[in-house]
């Protein structure tokens, strides 16, 4: 079972809290973490010293090393910030795919150099990195990614074209996976970090079902990485960028930040649907796919309490991640259909003052919402994974 | 699986040596051959009270290790692997946790210690038709007699106590203990598809004495057995995904493992992920129960829905995966199927469950 803590956090708690009533300014209690946007948007003066805050205390990415600027928790101390700041109606506002996906593979696989380059500013939120993964021809079979590197004595050069990369548009930093030997396929990949801002980067932004443009292309042409860039061997970036895959998975199932979970279903069917005489929601048969949802997304919640109980101690993901993939992006999924279907007509509401802000958001929420089974490792190549590697099912696709 | 004490791992690699020797599926086939009266093997279950498996939840002072819920949770789902028959849920989980929670000393001293080794069985009596609906009571007590008829009574046959709910002469629902052999107690042992033993028992002036706590402690019985239960399916939910699994992993068509199709594959995938968050719900509920959370009827109603939709699904892949070898009596797979409903509809399948739910949640 989950340690909740004992006496020697107690002080800790109290620490956590002064600190955060002494940093954390009031106008932004309860606030959205303007993080979670999709457009972005000028911070606020307050927005800007709570980041600052944050990021020089290093608690908003709380377990990292504190050599790094990280704020050198023990597990236990980072739940008891994450639980202040929540007492406190605080968001964390340092983030992103630095925090979530790079910074971890670094940490592990980095040189002490490339540590005291990169990390810091991750802790700060200085430098928004994104990731160079997919490609028009390379989706679920991941591997078969084309984009050249070439090895030009002080620097390589890169050729090719990249998609699906998050936040391509705001970032200054891409981790990407290239293409440094053409006749093998997982043993000719390696791990490159590459400048954003420079003349062969270009970045297009795609517009998905849902109105908005999180993910974008991005095409390199002639784009430089410098030759000290490369994270680990030349050749050797696959098992590089499958650790990180697991940071993501994790991430990904971690909650529903993302697309946001709201107010209750079952608060929302009362309002809409109403109630029998029993106080029961008035349609029995919505009513008991709300229950089934419910204890879905509990369990799920149960299940992430007891793989980190079980994991304390040992550092990264466990193999039950690619469970939680699965299990947390349908769960959100079919909570979305849910949302739309207790408002009726009104949940598909677009645009327009009809609707209310909660309405226009459920219907993009939902669509956008399909996206989560298809990134970071379709259900079905997660499906395959947990064949392969937990269960020892034959591999028939030779890829993961 | 949860984080265990040093104690609990060795209480479970006991069990589970001890079911692997003495205990396996071909064990329970050959009880059911026999057509046991009782529904289970009497000297395999003595040798499971011999190691103290009775008195896992009842205070040392009453002869018990006193070592809790998740504790005795982790050796019903070891013989639950093998659909082990026993009155280990009926006697020292469900009859023990009434005598625990509500009985004097004297019901304490006179029970306990002997529920604990083993030498008396008791038995929960709540039902009184096909459906679990612990609400409806119409037994009676009056002058110190119970009156009224109880269906489905696991162990029934066997038990030596009888924790019986009915309606006190102030028309209150409450738990009484009725002695299997009084005169007034006529059993009918029930054949049903999953060969344990179940009894309805008429009750006509039966001698009973009342337990304290009411319909309160007529839930908190009932959510210990339910948890209990739904511990032991995880154990058999989980084996008939492995034994599922290996014939994935052996049986040849079209010149390939089966298990080499992804159309098995991916089915074998969900399973594995249903099972895991299940084990989630069922531990997290036996742990509350131990903690004394004041969350255990939801948590426990989410445990015995998702296990009970878990085993549903595993037990049915498990006679579609084999093909026509799991349609067999030889083959163990239809063992698993029975007994999967018959756990499902025990203390509340998991409609009852879902509504049981969303009704602690309001809605």
């Amino acid at each position: 079972m989950a340690d909740f803590g004992g006496g020697d956090l107690d002080a800790f708690r109290a620490e956590a809290r002064a600190w955060i009533e002494a940093n954390f300014p009031a106008e932004l209690k309860n606030k959205p973490n303007p993080m979670m946007r999709e457009e972005a948007v000028e911070p606020s003066p307050a927005q800007q010293a709570w980041k600052k805050a944050m990021g020089d205390k290093g608690w908003g990415v709380p377990t990292w090393p504190a050599q790094y600027g990280g704020g050198g928790l023990s597990p236990a101390e980072a739940r008891v910030v994450q639980q202040e700041l929540g007492r406190a109606g605080a968001y964390n506002p340092i983030g992103g795919m630095g925090v979530m996906m790079f910074g971890p593979t670094l940490l592990e696989y980095g040189t002490e150099a490339q540590k005291q380059e990169h990390i810091p500013g991750i802790v700060k939120g200085e430098v928004w990195w994104c990731q160079g993964y997919s490609e028009p021809g390379a989706g679920s079979d991941l591997a078969a990614l084309q984009t050249r590197c070439e090895d030009k004595g002080d620097h390589f050069l890169i050729n090719g074209q990249k998609i699906w990369t998050s936040g391509a548009q705001y970032a200054d930093m891409c981790f990407c996976l290239v293409r440094t030997d053409t006749t093998k396929k997982h043993e000719g990949i390696s791990f490159v970090l590459i400048d954003m801002h420079q003349p062969g980067v270009e970045v297009r932004p795609i517009k998905l079902i849902n109105g908005t443009s999180p993910f974008c292309e991005t095409f390199f042409t002639d784009a430089r990485a410098e030759k000290k860039n490369l994270v680990g061997p030349l050749n050797g970036g696959w098992t590089i960028g499958k650790r990180l895959l697991q940071h993501e998975r994790s991430g990904l199932s971690g909650g529903g930040g993302m697309f946001g979970m709201g107010r209750s279903l079952d608060n929302m069917a009362k309002e809409y649907v109403g109630v029998d005489e029993a106080g029961r929601i008035a349609d029995s048969d919505l009513r008991s796919r709300i229950i089934q949802n419910d204890m879905d997304w509990r369990a799920f919640q149960q299940t992430a309490m007891r793989a980190m109980a079980e994991a304390k101690g040992n550092s990264g993901p466990s193999a039950a991640t690619s469970i939680m993939k699965n299990a947390a992006t349908s769960t959100l999924q079919t909570r979305a259909e849910l949302t739309v279907e207790i408002m009726g007509a009104q949940g598909l509401g677009w645009t327009g003052d009809e609707f209310s802000k909660e309405e226009k958001e459920a219907v993009r929420s939902w669509l956008g919402g399909k996206a989560t089974t298809i990134y970071g490792g379709s259900q079905e190549v997660q499906s395959n994974i947990i064949s392969k590697r937990i269960l020892g099912l034959p591999d028939l696709t030779q890829n993961h | 699986m949860a984080v265990l004490s040093e104690e609990q791992s060795m209480l479970r690699d006991a069990a589970k040596s001890w079911v692997q020797e003495k205990s396996p599926v071909s064990a329970f086939r050959k009880m059911r051959d026999s057509g046991a009266e009782l529904g289970y093997d009497v000297a395999a279950w003595n040798e499971m009270a011999e190691m103290g498996w009775a008195g896992v939840i009842i205070p040392e002072e009453y002869g018990g290790s006193n070592f809790g819920y998740l504790s005795l949770g982790l050796i019903l789902e070891e013989l639950g692997r093998t659909l082990t028959a026993s009155p280990l849920l009926a006697s020292g989980l469900a009859a023990a946790s009434a005598l625990v929670l509500g009985g004097s000393d004297a019901q304490k001293s006179e029970w306990l210690p002997k529920i604990a080794e083993g030498t008396a069985v008791g038995a929960l009596a709540v039902d009184e038709g096909p459906h679990h609906n612990p609400s409806k009571v119409e037994a009676s007590v009056k002058g110190g007699k119970l009156t009224g008829k109880k269906a489905f009574v696991l162990e029934g046959m066997a038990a030596d106590v009888l924790v019986v709910s009915a309606k006190g002469e102030d028309g209150k629902v409450g738990l009484y203990l009725v002695k299997g052999d009084d005169a007034g107690v006529k059993r009918t042992r029930l054949h049903l598809a999953d060969s344990r033993g179940a009894a309805n028992i008429e009750f006509n002036g039966a001698a009973a004495e009342a337990l304290s706590g009411g319909a309160d402690l007529l839930e908190k019985v009932l959510d210990r057995a339910r948890a209990g239960i739904a511990a032991e399916m995880l154990g058999s939910a989980n084996q008939a995904f492995e034994t599922t699994l290996e014939y994935l992993k052996t049986r040849v068509q079209f010149g390939q493992v089966i298990g080499s199709f992804q159309a098995l594959q991916h089915r074998a995938a969900k399973m594995f992920t249903d099972l895991e968050l299940a084990r989630s719900t069922v531990e997290a509920a036996l742990a509350a129960i131990d903690a004394d959370s004041p969350d255990v009827p939801e948590l426990v109603s989410l445990a015995k829905a998702k296990m009970g939709d878990t085993f549903h699904l595993v037990s049915n892949e498990m006679v579609q995966m084999h093909g026509g070898i799991g349609m067999t009596d030889a083959h163990d797979a239809g063992f698993y199927l029975k007994r999967a409903r018959a756990a499902e509809a025990a203390f509340g399948n998991q409609a009852f469950h879902r509504d049981r739910y969303a009704r602690i949640q309001g809605y």
